[in-house]
């Protein structure tokens, strides 16, 4: 009753009474405390996570920089054969500011790939991909095979020499495809050719279809993984010793511990983003290329069609072969190869630090092969050296190819035969 | 409390699994079926559209002025449409590639049936070369190298086409040389002449009928 007397001088409430009592109401009607705790503020992600685990965070960083940029440059671009290329131009000469988003958004991609790949690399490195976080590694295989067709969709857009002709080439690979082929590459494009009709799906696709299945992906990923719990830098279970709390005693929750760090490595990151953008946007024309500067001529081939550097260790591997239907075959493979390695790797330890020479010599002999391929398939065929070496390009292509091939296919072997060193009962 | 008190649909005493089965089955088929056929129309929206196969119409052109060893560039469905008028010698070396060659006598299936010969060309005027300029390999439109002998090209050049892409190489006649990633001999379009100077590209149609 005294309760009652008092409020008769109506008091308001202060604001973080008036904010817990929304909270309240919200979550008695919607989950978004107990969200928030369980894939934020109480994720127990193990305490001893190293400069390798910044790239997941960073790759949602991007995504969303490419997001905001994106939805702001649809804005002025027109997906028609015949103003494209001078709408981008518009964008960078007449647009305030346009200049700025357009290159946050070219960079962006290529930093995408910059981060994605190291995000792989990292799961490569600690054995992220075993068991149990096998469907983590496969969906993000989806992602990125999601980015890589988001990529090449966007890379048409400016409707550059380039972006014509790298989107002829890689369609008609699908003609390769015994019977079907040229008719499943003039329906991808809509007509006899490379066209307007082409352009304007692939921007629907780009701006729409993709992004859309991207999102819906992360979301997949983010919540397998909290579902197995993150693998760390020792590759041990933390949630086989849990605390009196039932939260792995290892572990520490994702906010504040993890949130503040990965901030740290975002300013980071966008400070070299933002040397790249604001100095050398083209990256020697690795990010935008030469070609792309003029308008698409279906009679003018570049002297040398190359796809851009996040495409050319596929490239390299597609045009070592001299078939064309193997060609292709291989380039698909080299990609696909990743959805199997949770099932190739035999390993006893799951982490680089508990595993023997074999493994270590293997994996750097793949990213040799990756990082050369990359760089080969950047470079033209008709010369008879690379780098000053009296070796054809495609010829070392090829060696390369059977390394890059070789750690795939041995590694059920060599994972196996691997002296690994005995793993601590706690994390390092 | 009796057992007919609590049965009834979705209690678990009377439930016919087996009918069930084949209900759900059932629906999830024609549910099935109902998305494929919702599919079709979206998927065929992609396919070439009544205005880009009309802008795939024949094109007409004037080989009067054409010289001896001229190659003009013309644009039919999108794509570069070469026509070379070959010289006598020219001719003379389409003889004696055959042993480099990976099909000579244009036995797949890459051009029209009057033009499965040695000068893959109408017999009416063999000189004239007819042929769309994109390399069977991955759409890159080889380069025009009428120059020999060419031994950067290949030790037993006789003039032809090189694709500046992935080293493709191509006779005079179209044929593709062995050991480059080209598959097929370039591919000859449908063509026919309408008098003795009106070349039609595109289109054939006359010379079926009579």
């Amino acid at each position: 009753m005294s309760q009652i007397k008092s409020s008769r001088i109506v008091k308001k409430p202060p604001l973080s009474e008036a904010a817990a009592g929304l909270l309240a109401w919200v979550d008695s009607r919607f989950p978004l405390t107990k969200t928030w705790r369980e894939h934020v503020s109480e994720y127990y992600a193990p305490r001893n996570f190293n400069f390798w685990y910044y790239f997941g965070s960073l790759a949602l960083l991007v995504l969303v920089n490419q997001i905001v940029t994106g939805i702001f440059l649809t804005m002025n671009y027109k997906p028609s054969a015949t103003e494209a290329f001078a709408s981008i131009e518009y964008i960078m000469r007449d647009v305030s500011w346009g200049w700025l988003i357009r290159y946050m958004h070219s960079t962006g991609a290529s930093a995408f790939f910059v981060v994605i790949y190291l995000h792989m690399f990292r799961g490569l490195l600690y054995g992220s991909y075993r068991k149990p976080r096998e469907l983590v590694w496969l969906v993000g295989m989806g992602i990125y095979l999601c980015l890589m067709a988001e990529a090449f969709m966007g890379y048409l857009l400016p409707w550059g020499n380039m972006s014509f002709w790298g989107a002829q080439v890689i369609i008609s690979l699908f003609g390769a495809v015994p019977v079907v082929g040229e008719g499943l590459a003039q329906w991808i494009r809509g007509d006899y050719v490379v066209s307007d009709v082409t352009l304007n799906r692939f921007f629907a696709l780009h701006v729409i279809g993709l992004p859309l299945a991207l999102l819906g992906l992360v979301v997949l990923h983010l919540l397998a993984l909290h579902e197995v719990g993150s693998n760390n830098p020792d590759g041990i279970d933390i949630k086989k010793k849990l605390g009196a709390d039932g939260h792995p005693i290892e572990g520490v929750p994702f906010h504040p511990y993890y949130t503040v760090k990965d901030i740290v490595g975002a300013v980071v990151f966008l400070m070299l983003v933002a040397a790249v953008i604001f100095f050398e946007p083209t990256f020697g024309g690795l990010f935008l290329e030469h070609a792309n500067f003029t308008p698409a001529d279906p009679l003018l081939t570049p002297p040398e069609i190359a796809p851009v550097w996040y495409f050319t260790p596929f490239y390299a591997i597609l045009r070592a072969v001299p078939n064309k239907l193997f060609g292709v075959i291989l380039m698909g493979l080299a990609v696909m190869s990743f959805f199997f390695l949770p099932w190739l790797d035999r390993g006893k330890v799951l982490s680089i630090r508990y595993r023997g020479w074999i493994y270590k010599s293997a994996l750097a002999v793949f990213v040799l092969s990756f990082l050369g391929l990359g760089y080969l398939g950047t470079q033209p065929v008709t010369t008879d050296s690379v780098l000053g070496l009296p070796i054809a390009p495609l010829m070392a292509a090829r060696i390369l190819a059977v390394l890059y091939f070789g750690f795939f296919l041995l590694m059920p072997i060599y994972t196996r035969l691997d002296p690994s060193k005995p793993v601590p009962e706690s994390l390092t | 409390m009796n057992d007919e008190t609590i049965s009834g649909p979705g209690s678990s005493l009377d439930v016919d699994a087996a009918r069930r089965r084949l209900l759900g089955t059932a629906m999830g088929a024609m549910a099935g079926t109902g998305a494929v056929a919702a599919a079709w129309p979206f998927l065929a929206s992609m396919r070439t559209s009544a205005k880009a196969e009309a802008l795939g119409a024949p094109v007409e052109t004037d080989i009067s002025t054409l010289q001896p060893g001229e190659l003009r560039t013309y644009e039919w469905r999108g794509k570069p449409v070469w026509v070379l008028k070959r010289t006598p010698d020219m001719l003379e070396t389409l003889k004696q590639n055959d042993s480099y060659l990976r099909d000579p006598k244009s036995s797949a299936d890459q051009q029209p049936p009057y033009a499965a010969n040695e000068e893959r060309a109408r017999s009416d005027h063999k000189d004239i070369f007819v042929a769309v300029g994109i390399c069977t390999h991955l759409g890159c439109s080889p380069m025009f190298k009428p120059q020999h002998p060419a031994p950067e090209i290949h030790p037993h050049w006789q003039g032809g086409f090189f694709c500046p892409c992935h080293g493709s190489k191509f006779d005079l006649a179209g044929r593709v040389y062995q050991g480059v990633p080209a598959p097929l001999n370039l591919v000859i379009p449908p063509y026919r002449y309408a008098g003795a100077t009106t070349l039609i590209i595109g289109d054939d149609e006359q010379e079926k009928t009579a």
